[in-house]
């Protein structure tokens, strides 16, 4: 018994409203406070004027700011494809999984959500440090080797000397990926498991092998479910900054480790904001451009 | 200082502790809202998490009928922003040296009344001015601390090697790869002026596109800009040289024999941790009664025996084992100690061209 919202008015209200007061209260308008600081000039330590300045916008878009917005968005970029080149395989295996196994896969997936960001990113920092896991791993495989070659009358391979894989670029790559992947599979995984398994089986029974199967159904078919996993993994991505703070090196910084900053030790709220709004702007730009795909898809549909 | 935002060892800005912290301020509005239907005296004390003995604020309580709220903070720039916007609730707050500067001048700090801390006549003379706070208006000290250097004695070139200077650090390639640094934009940029033979404040513009220079040139040879957790990072092999606070080393030392400390020949940073009313704190009457007793010698002993920092209360030092005294890295000696100096706050500008700098280096 469906109906139209307007001929249940009160009831539409009465849902509606505690959500949107919520969504205003606590979202738009401590958002425009922060869209006003970027108008604003610091005149005390603790005093902001609204004078309209975009005096904020302009040292944010110098040259400095700019490469690291320029290198954020190329690691965001680098953390989404290959979120994307490990989670299809992973999302078409959950669902065309039988149903039992299927609920027990997307736990798995689900599972690293039930801890904190922050106890993750330290126990990945114990898998990959010098004395980590990995590193042990290596070293045991290492001097079996040495043994092995020494038993055979060859020369030992000599000290094992420990891989270093944490704090460069790399650390934090893998840490994105490793933080990401579940916002990349969930979408894909809903897309694959809603399409229409009759089109895969004709696809196969007129000739056409696994793979070109793969390309030229199931990927235009999940297109839409791409979209939105490269758009909800990306902008995440794109902000991170606990991750490059605690795997990356001395040249990770991303420019969310460059808006902490401003609002803690340099004290310039203002600065921050418009850098913070620089990078909602880029968000904005990200969705858009991912509606138009969808709206194109739908009418090719 | 940005120290510790995430982990620290068995110190006072520890991840878990952190997280009590959290945890503490949730059920800290509770608290604040109990009290004021009671009528029970209460101080809302704010501190560095682990930085207190574990009886004295029972020992207060009892002594004197007032109970203590007790929260954590974990970084200057934290307690920085939660009074930003007026004081929450807080009667007494435990910021650095610098940080206490920056909150008088942005007028977050009451005037302690000094009749009401008789205790005063237990610091050592040293402490009774600041320079940072001249005629202690704001601020009586609770620790202090230094920066040094940690380095693991086996992975240096001969047995007795010691890396006596910032250069091993910040401006030469003999430990590449295998160095860590404050992650701080002052204490970097500082600490690379006394390497330069320079005060740590009122650094010429000159001299900072030096060091910018220098910094940049030393980058690769740096493996991490750590935030205040390098003594783990020692521990764990990751490098074998880090810039660190003393307590941090001190406190390595006793896990891992092979861990050695220096203060760097050039000078180094001294810090104190100040305690401080802030303004509109509903319990000032009980507050300096609070720093009152903190200050007392059996207090101060019960806390320094505790957290192993340097204490400025002589009555309390007098009252510590010999072993402690004699500590040479929570104490450095009266030669090392000339060499050291206060970080000074010198306005909103400098701390934003320092970041600019740090910015760049980190970019480049």
């Amino acid at each position: 018994m469906e109906q139209s919202w307007k001929q249940a008015k009160a009831a539409f209200a009465a849902i509606a409203v505690p959500p949107v007061a919520w969504l205003v209260l606590f979202f738009l308008v401590p958002l425009a406070v922060i869209w006003a600081y970027t108008f604003g000039e610091n005149v005390g330590p603790t005093t902001i004027d609204f004078t309209g300045t975009f005096a904020n916008y302009a040292r944010a878009l110098e040259p400095l700011y700019l490469d690291i917005f320029g290198k954020s968005l190329i690691i965001a970029g680098l953390t989404t494809l290959l979120c994307l080149i490990v989670g299809f395989p992973v999302a078409l295996a959950i669902a065309f999984a039988g149903p039992k196994l299927k609920s027990w896969l997307l736990l798995a997936i689900m599972l690293p959500f039930w801890t904190n960001l922050l106890i993750r990113t330290f126990a990945l920092i114990a898998v990959l440090r010098e004395q980590g896991y990995v590193n042990f791993a290596l070293e045991w495989l290492w001097n079996n080797a040495s043994g092995f070659m020494t038993l055979i009358g060859l020369q030992p391979l000599g000290d094992y000397e420990p891989l270093t894989l944490l704090y460069n670029n790399t650390a934090v790559v893998v840490g994105l990926v490793y933080v990401h992947l579940p916002f990349m599979v969930l979408p894909l995984y809903s897309a694959l498991d809603r399409m229409d398994r009759s089109l895969m089986e004709a696809s196969l029974d007129l000739g056409a092998g696994h793979m070109r199967t793969i390309w030229s159904v199931v990927v235009p078919l999940a297109a839409p479910g791409i979209a939105s996993g490269i758009l909800i993994t990306f902008i995440p991505a794109l902000g991170a900054y606990l991750t490059p703070d605690l795997l990356g090196g001395t040249d990770s910084q991303m420019i969310a480790n460059v808006i902490e900053r401003q609002f803690k030790r340099a004290n310039d709220w203002p600065f921050g904001a418009a850098l913070s709004f620089l990078l909602m702007y880029l968000t904005f730009i990200a969705i858009a451009a991912q509606a138009f795909i969808q709206r194109k898809a739908e009418r090719r549909g | 200082m940005a120290k510790g935002k995430y982990l620290k060892g068995a110190s006072r800005r520890s991840l878990l502790k952190q997280f009590g912290a959290a945890a503490v301020g949730i059920s800290f509005a509770g608290g604040l809202a109990g009290c004021s239907r009671a009528s029970s005296r209460t101080v809302n004390f704010h501190n560095w998490a682990t930085y207190i003995g574990p009886t004295t604020l029972d020992d207060f309580q009892e002594a004197t009928g007032i109970s203590v709220n007790y929260t954590n903070f974990a970084s200057n720039d934290e307690l920085f922003a939660a009074l930003r916007a007026g004081n929450p609730g807080y009667d007494v707050i435990v910021p650095s040296n610098e940080y206490v500067t920056r909150m008088a001048d942005a007028q977050m700090l009451m005037e302690l009344d000094h009749s009401l801390i008789p205790n005063k006549a237990n610091l050592l003379p040293e402490f009774l001015d600041a320079g940072f706070d001249p005629g202690r208006r704001y601020s009586m000290p609770y620790t202090w601390l230094v920066v040094g250097v940690g380095y693991r004695k086996s992975r240096m070139p001969s047995p007795t090697f010691v890396p006596d200077s910032w250069r091993y650090l910040l401006d030469s390639n003999q430990f590449t790869g295998r160095i860590a640094v404050l992650g701080d934009s002052a204490d970097l940029i500082r600490l690379s002026a006394k390497y330069k033979g320079h005060s740590v404040n009122g650094v010429p513009d000159a001299m900072l596109s030096e060091i910018e220079q220098m910094l940049i040139r030393q980058k690769p040879h740096i493996k991490a800009f750590h935030e205040d957790d390098g003594q783990d990072l020692l521990l764990s092999g990751e490098v074998d040289i880090v810039m660190e606070y003393n307590g941090d080393i001190a406190q390595s030392i006793r896990d891992d024999a092979d861990i050695a400390w220096v203060i760097p020949s050039e000078g180094t940073l001294q810090n104190q941790d100040c305690l401080c009313i802030p303004n509109q704190a509903p319990h000032p009457e009980d507050a300096h009664a609070f720093i009152n007793y903190l200050l007392d010698g059996q207090a101060g002993a019960g806390i320094a025996e505790e957290i192993q920092y340097a204490t400025p209360n002589s009555a309390a030092r007098d009252l510590m084992p010999e072993d402690y005294k004699s500590n040479t890295i929570v104490y450095p000696t009266p030669a090392e100690l000339a060499r050291c100096e206060y970080g000074a706050f010198e306005g909103d500008e400098k701390a934003r061209l320092y970041e600019e700098i740090f910015t760049r280096i980190s970019a480049a």
